[in-house]
């Protein structure tokens, strides 16, 4: 698999930071609750979140509307790096049911990984493990793009990936050696 | 779309099923069929035509059987013109034979929380169900609150269904999980079959709806109305060919939502033999082009959903070809659609425009300018649903022109938290000011101020729902810096019909004291990031006696204000409330003494439920007990 180059690099800091911050809070996707009690006045979170930091479901407009303002947004408007979130689903295989998450609020690979981690552990014994080489890995994490070819994940800058990923896919290993991933 | 959502909304408005759900009813056990409303058998067969007040002279009744025979036949002639659930539901309530009399004859069953009763228990009662009208999740399942998987299934009700009756025409679903194998197991099990619509529902794809328009051979009704409906790319089935070759029954066909390239030359082939139809939305990969040529094949439709409303590539379209459909369209009331608007062919729509009662331009990314020729010619609009693009001043535009408005909605086309936000407290107040017959208005904006909320609340006494969200959390009052209090509940203190509220901004528990003292008819109450103790829980669940769905997010509230509803819920259709301060001994508590409540606490993950502290619970009222479709997610105290 791809080693990461400088622009890719996994980093958890806040933008505009360089150090990594303290992982208070789970960044699972549902769990962006979290989130929001920083802001509200319910938790006692007490870090400030970022100022863009997005809440699940506030403001309350359906996925399906906000999806639809998508396509248009990048086409016609210049700056609109804030703008609502991009919702994709997720299978795994061998699971019962998917799960769809929400790519805006990722800032890069690894909280992506670590969120299909936490998401799908109940389903895998191994690790979704991405790292070349790695013997204890099971799962494989691949994406299907813009043009319905299916790639792995971790291969471009991270938000090329946002804007073109339509929906993930956890394979198993062994299927994925069959699709002649680059190793 | 108008006509779907405001029955959505009636259904919501109307609901009152307090009559399942009397005291009396819920102590004489889970077992009961219903209501022991004192039985006063067939004694009013004397003549006296009391129906059996205890101070009347005695007589000697005929033999039972006989008058109960009599009576019900006279009372199942008579109910049969009731439609109205609520009024049927007190009918029933009368005795044992109106019971009996009542429960045979509706012919609309509708269940409001697809949980609260079993289909074999629902069924038994009303066998002669001819129409299922059902509702899963509660609306915070549309924002992503609800885990996927968490239920509302539509399976078990359809295979009910199959069991008691063949004579299933109708069936109207809102947000459940609904599998292309349940849409064929209906196509297949039901001859009568002939309207199916969907609201916000997912789990279904276009195999099922190509099963659906090949068996349903009597088909009048297939509305498609924001589902989620996705498929693996391999999978895409060309549903619309599949509609029977002949002659059709169709009056309304909507898949707006079916987000797939469609067959053009199959649809409009199907367009040109349904005589019938009258209702017809599109999806947005039909061009104007297209468009045009559906509508001049179906020139006597009433509702159109014109899908991109730009022309495609390669396509040559002429406005003034595109404006003679409109003309030709005679009977158009209702448009929508508008999904990739080209606003150099707005116009066309001018010569429909004076007819219209109902218009959705929530899609259409415009300016006030290109929205002000259009409607200052809707003079007999009712609904309007619009994007905050045409700002404070296309407001004043809708104002001006639509003195007749019901109904108005306000979509952010940047739904964020800290967008610029184009529409503010001064177009609420020219909207006050002009559409004085306000019933319902939802409105999403940045900025706010009371004085803007109160003079809306002056204005438009007649308003039913009022729902404002303020997308900025807990943002006060933009001028004074206040909470927004005082402009909630002057609403609440004016608008004496209002029977739905959701509130937003920075508020304190002085709006919910409001809420509970002057919001006597509130029956949804919604509230997000607001009150500060539960006090303000406590307000509203011991003051709103109306209250049947309360939903609550991120607000300060603890056991205490949950357990200040306990002698209410059975009142209630549901409870939400996420990332509050709840603790799971608080719920168990409500569990426990609440035995035909279900409680149900839901985590991201199984292990979340391990915790002490309740993320998010979801309680309703249930003749059946905990169900046992319950993801692994889901813990049911």
């Amino acid at each position: 698999m791809a080693s990461y180059v400088e622009d890719t690099e996994l980093r958890l800091g806040l933008p505009g930071s360089d150090a990594p911050a303290a992982r208070g809070s789970k960044r699972s996707l549902p769990d962006q609750d979290d989130e929001a009690g920083d802001e509200s006045c319910c938790r006692n979170g007490g870090s400030a979140s970022a100022a863009k930091a997005q809440v699940v479901g506030w403001p309350p407009i359906r996925t399906y509307r906000k999806n639809s303002f998508q396509a248009m947004k990048t086409e016609t408007t210049t700056v609109e790096p804030e703008a609502s979130g991009l919702y994709v689903k997720v299978s795994m295989d061998g699971a019962p049911y998917l799960r769809k998450i929400d790519l805006k609020v990722y800032k890069g690979y690894m909280e992506l990984k670590e969120a299909l981690d936490s998401m799908f552990k109940c389903f895998s014994q191994g690790e979704l493990s991405r790292k070349e080489g790695c013997n204890g890995s099971e799962y494989v994490i691949s994406y299907e793009d813009k043009d319905g070819d299916l790639m792995l994940v971790g291969d471009v800058p991270w938000d090329m990936f946002t804007s073109s990923c339509k929906r993930l896919r956890i394979m198993k290993e062994s299927e994925a050696r069959g699709l002649e991933f680059r190793q | 779309m108008a006509r779907v959502e405001e029955a959505g909304d009636r259904d919501e408005n109307k609901e009152e099923e307090t009559s399942w759900w009397s005291p009396e009813a819920v102590e004489g056990g889970r077992g009961g069929e219903g209501p022991s409303g004192g039985s006063r058998g067939g004694g009013g067969g004397g003549g006296d035509g009391d129906g059996g007040r205890p101070d009347t002279q005695p007589q000697p009744p005929p033999p039972p059987p006989y008058s109960d025979q009599v009576l019900e036949n006279v009372l199942e002639n008579v109910l049969q013109f009731l439609v109205c659930r609520r009024d049927r539901n007190a009918a029933s309530l009368v005795c044992r034979s109106w019971y009996r009399s009542e429960a045979q004859t509706r012919r609309e069953l509708f269940v409001g929380n697809c949980y609260a009763v079993s289909p074999a228990r629902a069924l038994r009662r009303f066998c002669g169900a001819r129409a299922l009208v059902l509702k899963g999740r509660p609306r915070f399942a549309d924002f992503n609150l609800f885990p996927l998987g968490w239920g509302a299934r539509f399976s078990p009700w359809i295979s009910a269904m199959a069991s008691a009756s063949p004579w299933l025409e109708r069936v109207c679903l809102k947000r459940m999980t609904v599998s292309d194998a349940d849409l064929a197991f209906l196509a297949r099990s039901f001859p009568s079959f002939c309207d199916l619509t969907l609201i916000c529902c997912d789990g279904f794809g276009t195999p099922g709806l190509a099963v659906i328009a090949e068996l349903c051979r009597n088909l009048r009704v297939l509305d498609l109305i924001e589902n989620d409906v996705e498929d693996e790319d391999e999978e895409v089935v060309d549903w619309i060919s599949r509609f029977p070759e002949t002659t059709t029954s169709l009056e309304s066909l909507s898949f707006e939502c079916v987000n797939c390239p469609v067959n053009f030359s199959a649809l409009e082939a199907l367009v040109a033999r349904s005589p019938s139809l009258r209702r017809l939305r599109v999806n947005q990969n039909v061009s104007l082009g297209q468009l045009r040529r559906l509508m001049v094949r179906a020139p006597h439709l009433t509702h159109l959903g014109t899908g991109s409303f730009r022309s495609g590539i390669d396509e040559d379209l002429n406005a003034t070809d595109l404006e003679q459909a409109f003309l030709a369209s005679k009977s158009l009331i209702c448009l929508s659609g508008f999904r990739e608007v080209a606003p150099e062919y707005l116009l066309a729509v001018l010569p429909v425009c004076a007819n219209l009662v109902s218009l959705n331009l929530s899609y259409a990314v415009i300016t006030a300018e290109q929205l002000k020729p259009v409607m200052l010619e809707c003079h007999n609009l009712r609904t309007f649903w619009v994007l905050d693009t045409v700002g404070d001043e296309g407001l004043r535009t809708v104002a001006k022109a639509c003195k007749n408005l019901h109904e108005l909605r306000v979509f952010p086309f940047e739904a964020t938290e800290d967008s610029e936000g184009s529409v503010s407290d001064a177009g609420l107040v020219a909207i006050s000011n002009g559409c004085r017959k306000l019933r319902s208005i939802l409105f999403f904006c940045q900025r706010m101020t009371n004085a803007a909320v109160v003079t809306m609340s002056k204005n438009c006494p007649d308003l039913v729902v009022f729902r404002l969200c303020i997308m900025g959390r807990h943002r006060p009052d933009h001028v004074t810096g206040e909470s927004m209090d005082e402009g909630f509940g002057a609403i609440v203190m004016n608008c004496k019909k209002l029977t739905r509220l959701a509130v937003s901004g920075l508020l304190t528990d002085k709006v919910f004291e409001y809420i509970a003292t002057y919001g006597k008819l509130v029956r949804t109450l919604s509230v997000a990031f607001a009150g500060n103790t539960d006090l303000s829980l406590k307000y509203v669940l011991e003051g709103c006696h109306r209250l049947q769905k309360l939903e609550i997010r991120d607000s300060p509230f603890g056991d205490a204000g949950l357990l200040s509803g306990i002698h209410h819920y059975y009142n209630m259709r549901f409870l939400w409330m996420s990332s509050c301060k709840l603790s799971l001994n608080g719920c168990k508590e409500v569990a426990q003494r609440m035995p035909n409540l279900v409680v149900e606490v839901i985590g991201d993950r199984p292990k979340d439920l391990d915790s002490d502290t309740v993320e998010k619970l979801y309680l309703y009222r249930s003749l059946e007990g905990p169900r046992d479709d319950a993801p692994p997610f889901v813990s049911i105290l």
